[in-house]
C-alpha cells in the first residue's frame, strides 16, 4: 500500500479499494516500526490522524470526497498547528503549541489531507543537513550513515522511506529542492508570493516559500492545487488565480526550450552527479524539447548575496523569541538583560547563533550600505540574469546539489563548505521563482536531483515537464533498501 | 574581514546573545569566514544598480478596518512562561 | 552671554481607527490587560502584518492639512530593540521614505506676530504596549493591548525658539490633528505625546548646541516647564565650563526637573532595514482626491471665515474655533438662534462658564447646540430678555426642558404690550413723586445715572419681564 503514488492511493480511496482509515493505520505502523533509524518525525499526531481518517472516509462515503481525502502526510515542524506542538527543530520551541493554524495547514485539512505528525528539520530552517536540529540529526533511508539534507530532512526522509504519502516543506534557499535531491523524490518550491507565508514561522522572510514534498511530479501537482492561492492575512501573496497544474501535465513538450545554464556544468559539480543530469536532459532531448545555452554571470553571488540577505532578515525574525510571552525561559533570571541573553543562548543552537550574529553585524551602523545594500542590489542582478535567460527559454534545467549525500558530521565543524551545497539552488529564492527537483538516475546507488527553473508564476510548466520525464522514466520510482 | 573579540562581543550584546569566552575563537574564525564568502560580492560594480528588497513588484494591500473583539487571552497564554493577572512577567525594568 | 534657545518636536499621535494599524484588534483604551492583544500584536511566531487603510488615510489626510507632499510610495522599516514592551522585538515604522514630507504651519506668537514652523515629516508606525510597574513580586507586568495602535509621528524643524513658540506649535497640530479628527486627542490616555529636542547656542551662532531629548510629555503646561527647566540646566552647565552630552531626558513633573534617563549609556543602534512582511505603500491620486473630498475645513480657514461670514472680532473667531466641537457648536447656535454675536456671546460666555465648572466636554454638553440656539431666538426676538435668559438656561441645564417649556412653565414671557408697560411706568412714577421732581431737577449729566432708579423699580414690578427697551424709551418720554 506504501509503495503507491498519491494519485493511485487518491483513485483507491475513491473506489473503496481501501479505505483511509485503513492507510492512515498503515502507515502509522511503519512510522512506528521504521522511523527509530531515520528520525524524520519529532511528533506523531495518532489519536488525530485517525480521527481525520475517519471523517475522510464519511465523506469518502457521502460522495463529498476530493483527490486528497483521506490521504495521509506530514507537515514539516515549522507550520503553526493548532493544539499540536510546533518546534521549528528549537529547544527554543520546544513546548511551544501554537494557538492557531498555518494557511497551509488549513488548507490541506480544508482539502481532507489526513496529518500523521510533524517532521524533524534544521532549527529554523537553518541548515541543508538536518544536522541542527534539537531533535538530532535525520538520517537518509538510502544510507543511514549520510544525510537527507536540509532543512526540510524530515519531510524528505520521511516521504522517500514511504512513512507518509507525501509532506509539507519550506525553502528559503534549497531546504525542499536539496534534500528532495538527497533522497530521490520530488520537490518544488513556488514562486514567492503563491503559496502564503501566514503561519510558516519565518526564517527569511522575502525568501521563505512552502511547497509540496512528494512521490512524483503528479502528486506535487494534486498537492500544490491545494496548498496555493492568495490569502488576506499575508501582505506578500500574490492575488491571482490557481492554476491547474494537474490539467497541464499532459502537455506535449516537443519543442520546448529548456535552458542550460553553463554556470552550473562546471567543476564544483561532482563527476558522478554531472553524468546523471546529463542523462536526464539527454532524456528530456529525446521527448523533444530543444537544449539552448543561458548564462548567469552573476549566479556565482548568490551564495555571498544570501548569507547577507537571510541572516539579516533572521536577526530581526527571531528577536521575538525573548523568554517572555511563549518559548524558553532562562531559570531564575536576575534581570532583564540576563533574561534575553540566557534564554536566547540556550534557546538556540550554534548554527542560528552564527546567523543572528551576521545579519546583526550586516545592519549594524556603518556597515549596512556595505552589506545589506549590496546583497539587495546584487539579488536585482541576479534577478535580472534571469529575466534575460527566459527570453531565450521556456525552463531552465541544471543540477541541484553539487553532489549526492554526504556523510553525518562531515560538514558539520564548516560552516562555509555547508553553505555551498546550495550553490544552484540559492539564486532561484533570491529571484523569487519557482524551481523545482525532480529524481535523475542515480550515481553509485546515490539519488541524484535534477532541477527545473521557471518564470515567475510558471509552476505549471515545471511540473509538465516533470511529469513528461517521469512518465519516460523509472527514476522517481526507486526505493531505498528496507524500505520499499 | 576579520572580527576582533570586541566585534564579537558587541554584536553579540546586540543580538542579547550571551557568548562565553570559550565560544568566542570558534565564533570569531566561523563569522570571519563568512564575511570573506559574503565579500565576494564587493568584485562586482553595483554603483547603478537598484536594490531589490523583494521578489514580486507589487505594492501594499491595505486591509479595512475592521475591529475584531475576540478576547482570546487565556488561549495565547497558554504558552506564557510567567503570567500574573493576565500580565506577563519579566524582571523589573527600571527607568 | 545671551543664549538662544532651539527646540524641535516629535508629536506622537494615536490614530483614532477602529483596530490596529497591521492586525484586527480593537484599540479601545482601557481594556482588561492583554484582551486586545491579537496574535499578531503579540509577536506570535507566523504571523503577519497587513496595513490598516484608514491609518494611511488619516496620514494622507494630516499631509493635506499642512499643505505637504504626500508620498507616492513609501516604505515601512523595521526599527530593531530589545524592550518588554516590545513583542517583536521591533517596531514598524518608516524610515527613509516616510508617507508625508515636508509641510508647515502657522502660529500666532503672544506680540501677535505669525510664526511659520516647518514640518520635516510625518510617518506612520506602531505603538508599544506597556509596562506596569506595580510590584509583582518584585517583578514587571507587560500588558500588550497598546501595541500595534496606529501612531502618526510628526517631526518639526528645529524652528522654535523658546517654550512658548513649543507650546503654540503643539497647540496647533493638535488642534489640527482633532479638527481633521485623526485624533482624538485625549492627553490623560496618552493619543497624543510630546518629546522635545532642546538645545542652546550662545545668540549669533550659526551651528545648533548639543540637544537632549527630553520624553513622553503628556501635558503642554508640563512642555513648557520641561524645556524651561532643560534650557536653564543647559546654560548653567555651558556657563560652569561643561558640556551637553547628547541624550535622553526624562522630565519628573512631580520635582519639576529633567534628569537622565539611562544610568548605563548605550549607544542604539536600530539596525534599520526595509520590512520585507510589507510591500512598499503606493498611494496614487485617485486616493489621494478621495481623503481631500472628505477634508473637513481647517482650523485657520474657518476662523478667517467667522470674521468675513460673521462679522466676529479676530478675538472671538480664535477662541471660538480653537477646536472643532467648539467651532461647531457655535454654527449650530447661530444658524438656529438668528444672531451670530448673541451666538458667540453665549456660547464663550454662559456656556463656556457652566462647562468649566462642571468639568464636562462640549460634546456632552447637557444644553445641545440645538437647545441653546432656540434660548437665542427667545432673546433674539424679544419673547425673553437676556437677563432672563440666563434663569432660563439654569433651568435647561437642570433637566428641565427646552427654552419654550421652562418660560412657559415659569411664566417668564417678556412684556412686550405697550399699553401694559406704560401702565406700569405710569404706577411708579406716581409713586415716587419725589424722585422724579428729583431728576427732573437734576444736571443732564447725571440724570441717566438716575433714570436707573426707575428702570429698576419697573422691573421689579414686572418680575424681569417689561421689554427693557420699551421701558426705557417710555419713561424718558414721561420724565422729560
Amino acid at each position: 500500500m506504501h509503495d503507491k503514488t498519491l494519485a493511485q492511493l487518491s483513485a483507491a480511496l475513491q473506489a473503496r479499494k481501501t479505505s483511509s482509515v485503513e492507510l492512515t493505520q498503515h502507515m502509522l505502523r511503519r512510522i512506528k516500526e521504521l522511523d527509530g533509524r531515520l528520525n524524520s518525525f519529532v511528533t506523531v499526531t495518532e489519536a488525530e490522524a485517525l480521527a481525520q481518517a475517519l471523517i475522510a472516509d464519511l465523506r469518502i462515503a457521502a460522495g463529498q470526497a476530493g483527490p486528497l481525502t483521506g490521504i495521509p502526510i506530514a507537515h514539516k515542524d515549522i507550520f503553526c498547528t493548532r493544539e499540536v506542538r510546533t518546534s521549528c527543530g528549537s529547544r527554543m520551541l520546544e513546548d511551544f503549541v501554537a494557538p492557531y493554524d498555518a494557511t497551509v495547514v488549513a488548507r490541506l485539512e480544508q482539502a481532507g489531507a489526513v496529518m500523521l505528525g510533524k517532521t524533524n528539520m534544521d532549527e529554523f530552517a537553518m541548515g541543508s543537513s538536518n544536522e541542527t536540529s534539537h531533535f538530532g540529526a535525520v538520517r537518509n533511508p538510502w544510507d543511514d550513515d549520510t544525510v537527507p539534507g536540509g532543512s526540510s530532512g524530515g519531510s524528505a526522509a520521511a516521504v522517500a522511506a514511504h512513512l507518509c504519502v507525501a509532506a509539507t516543506g519550506t525553502d528559503t534557499g534549497g531546504s525542499i529542492r536539496q534534500p528532495a535531491a538527497l533522497t530521490g523524490i520530488t520537490g518544488l518550491k513556488p514562486t514567492y508570493g503563491r503559496c502564503s507565508r501566514w503561519g510558516m514561522i519565518a526564517f527569511a522572510s522575502s525568501l521563505d516559500q512552502a511547497g509540496p514534498m512528494a512521490r512524483s511530479a503528479e502528486d506535487a501537482a494534486m498537492l500544490l492545487t491545494a496548498m496555493a492561492g492568495f490569502d488576506e492575512r499575508d501582505s506578500t501573496s500574490a492575488d491571482r488565480p490557481v492554476d491547474d497544474y494537474v490539467g497541464a501535465l499532459g502537455n506535449d513538450i516537443r519543442g520546448l526550450r529548456i535552458g542550460i545554464v553553463g554556470e552550473f556544468m562546471d567543476d564544483g559539480l561532482d563527476g558522478g552527479v554531472g553524468a546523471s543530469v546529463q542523462a536526464a536532459l539527454d532524456e528530456l532531448q529525446r521527448l523533444g524539447a530543444e537544449l539552448v545555452d543561458v548564462s548567469l554571470p552573476n549566479a556565482h553571488l548568490s551564495v555571498p548575496a544570501y548569507y547577507v540577505v537571510a541572516p539579516a532578515e533572521c536577526s530581526s525574525n527571531l528577536a521575538r523569541f525573548d523568554g517572555v510571552r511563549y518559548g524558553h525561559r532562562c531559570e531564575d533570571p536576575k534581570d532583564l538583560e540576563d533574561l534575553y541573553k540566557r534564554s536566547r543562548s540556550e534557546g538556540f543552537g550554534a548554527e542560528v547563533k552564527r546567523r543572528i550574529m551576521i545579519g546583526t553585524y550586516a545592519l549594524s551602523a556603518g556597515y549596512y550600505d556595505a552589506y545589506y545594500l549590496k546583497a539587495q542590489k546584487v539579488r536585482q542582478l541576479i534577478a535580472d540574469d534571469f529575466r534575460r535567460a527566459f527570453e531565450r527559454c521556456d525552463v531552465i534545467a541544471g543540477p541541484t546539489a553539487p553532489g549526492t549525500a554526504f556523510r553525518l558530521g562531515d560538514k558539520a565543524d564548516d560552516p562555509v563548505s555547508m553553505y555551498l551545497q546550495d550553490i544552484y539552488t540559492i539564486a532561484v529564492n533570491l529571484a523569487g521563482l519557482p524551481g523545482m527537483s525532480i529524481p535523475a538516475p542515480a550515481s553509485d546507488g546515490m539519488p541524484v536531483g535534477l532541477q527545473l527553473i521557471g518564470d515567475y508564476f510558471d509552476e505549471a510548466r515545471l511540473l509538465n515537464v516533470a511529469h513528461q520525464l517521469q512518465l519516460a522514466t523509472d527514476w522517481h520510482q526507486q526505493a531505498p533498501k528496507g524500505f520499499e | 574581514m576579520s572580527l576582533s573579540t570586541d566585534d564579537v562581543a558587541k554584536i553579540a550584546h546586540l543580538a542579547r546573545l550571551a557568548v562565553t569566552p570559550d565560544e568566542t575563537g570558534a565564533l570569531k574564525r566561523d563569522l570571519s569566514n563568512i564575511l570573506d564568502l559574503v565579500a565576494q560580492m564587493d568584485a562586482v560594480d553595483t554603483a547603478d544598480v537598484e536594490p531589490m528588497a523583494h521578489p514580486l513588484e507589487m505594492a501594499q494591500r491595505l486591509r479595512e478596518d475592521r475591529a475584531d473583539r475576540e478576547d482570546r487571552r487565556d488561549d495565547y497564554q497558554a504558552n506564557a512562561p510567567a503570567v500574573e493577572n493576565g500580565l506577563f512577567l519579566v524582571p523589573k525594568v527600571i527607568e | 552671554m545671551q543664549w538662544e534657545t532651539v527646540i524641535g518636536l516629535e508629536i506622537h499621535t494615536q490614530l483614532a481607527t477602529q483596530s490596529k494599524i497591521f492586525s484586527p484588534a480593537s484599540t479601545a483604551f482601557g481594556a482588561a490587560p492583554n484582551t486586545q492583544a491579537s496574535l499578531i500584536d503579540l509577536g506570535m511566531p507566523g504571523v503577519l502584518p497587513v496595513l490598516n487603510r484608514e491609518a494611511v488615510r488619516m496620514a494622507v489626510r494630516f499631509g493635506k492639512a499642512i499643505g505637504a507632499h504626500v508620498a507616492e510610495r513609501s516604505v515601512f522599516a523595521r526599527k530593531n530593540y530589545f524592550y518588554p514592551d516590545l513583542p517583536k522585538g521591533y517596531q514598524i515604522s518608516q524610515y527613509e521614505l516616510p508617507v508625508v514630507g515636508e509641510g508647515r504651519v502657522e502660529i500666532v506668537l503672544d506680540d501677535g506676530v505669525v510664526k511659520t514652523i516647518g514640518v520635516t515629516r510625518a510617518h506612520l508606525e506602531e505603538d508599544a504596549g506597556k509596562s506596569l510597574h506595580e510590584d509583582f513580586h518584585g517583578m514587571t507586568g507587560i500588558d500588550l493591548n497598546r501595541a500595534g495602535t496606529p501612531l502618526l509621528e510628526i517631526v518639526s524643524e528645529p524652528d522654535m525658539r523658546s517654550a512658548k513658540e513649543a507650546v503654540a506649535y503643539a497647540k496647533k497640530i493638535h488642534q489640527i490633528v482633532t479638527y481633521i479628527g485623526i485624533c482624538d486627542g485625549n492627553m490623560q490616555e496618552g493619543s497624543f505625546r510630546m518629546d522635545a529636542n532642546v538645545s542652546v547656542r550662545p545668540k549669533g551662532q550659526a551651528e545648533f548646541g548639543t540637544r537632549a531629548e527630553l520624553k513622553n510629555i503628556n501635558s503642554f503646561r508640563f512642555l513648557e516647564k520641561a524645556i524651561n527647566f532643560e534650557v536653564e540646566r543647559q546654560i548653567e552647565l555651558i556657563e560652569d565650563g561643561g558640556k551637553v552630552v547628547q541624550e535622553t531626558r526624562l522630565y519628573d513633573s512631580a520635582k519639576d526637573e529633567t534628569r537622565s534617563m539611562r544610568t548605563k549609556e548605550e549607544a542604539n543602534d536600530y539596525r534599520y532595514f526595509p520590512d520585507p512582511d510589507l510591500l512598499p505603500l503606493e498611494i496614487d491620486a485617485a486616493f489621494i482626491a478621495d481623503v481631500v473630498a472628505d477634508m473637513p475645513e481647517l482650523p485657520d480657514a474657518r476662523r478667517a471665515r467667522f470674521e468675513s461670514d460673521y462679522g466676529l472680532s479676530a478675538y472671538d473667531a480664535d477662541v471660538l474655533t480653537a477646536s472643532r466641537a467648539q467651532a461647531d457648536c457655535f454654527e449650530t447656535v447661530a444658524e438656529v438662534g438668528g444672531d451670530a454675536k448673541l451666538a458667540a456671546n453665549w456660547v464663550m460666555g454662559e456656556l463656556a462658564a457652566a462647562l468649566n465648572k462642571a468639568g464636562v466636554d462640549i460634546d456632552a454638553s447637557p444644553v445641545a447646540a440645538g437647545a441653546l440656539g432656540k434660548l437665542v431666538a427667545r432673546i433674539k426676538d424679544n419673547t425673553i430678555s437676556g437677563k432672563i435668559a440666563k434663569d432660563v438656561f439654569a433651568a435647561m441645564w437642570a433637566g428641565e426642558g427646552d427654552a419654550d417649556d421652562v418660560i412657559e412653565a415659569k411664566g417668564l414671557k417678556q412684556i412686550t404690550d405697550s399699553g401694559a408697560i406704560e401702565a406700569l411706568v405710569d404706577e411708579v412714577l406716581a409713586a415716587n413723586a419725589e424722585q422724579v421732581e428729583n431728576y427732573r431737577n437734576a444736571d443732564p449729566a447725571k440724570q441717566p445715572k438716575m433714570l436707573g432708579f426707575f428702570v429698576g423699580q419697573i422691573m421689579k414690578k414686572s418680575q424681569g419681564k417689561a421689554n427693557p427697551q420699551q421701558v426705557n424709551a417710555l419713561l424718558r418720554k414721561k420724565l422729560s
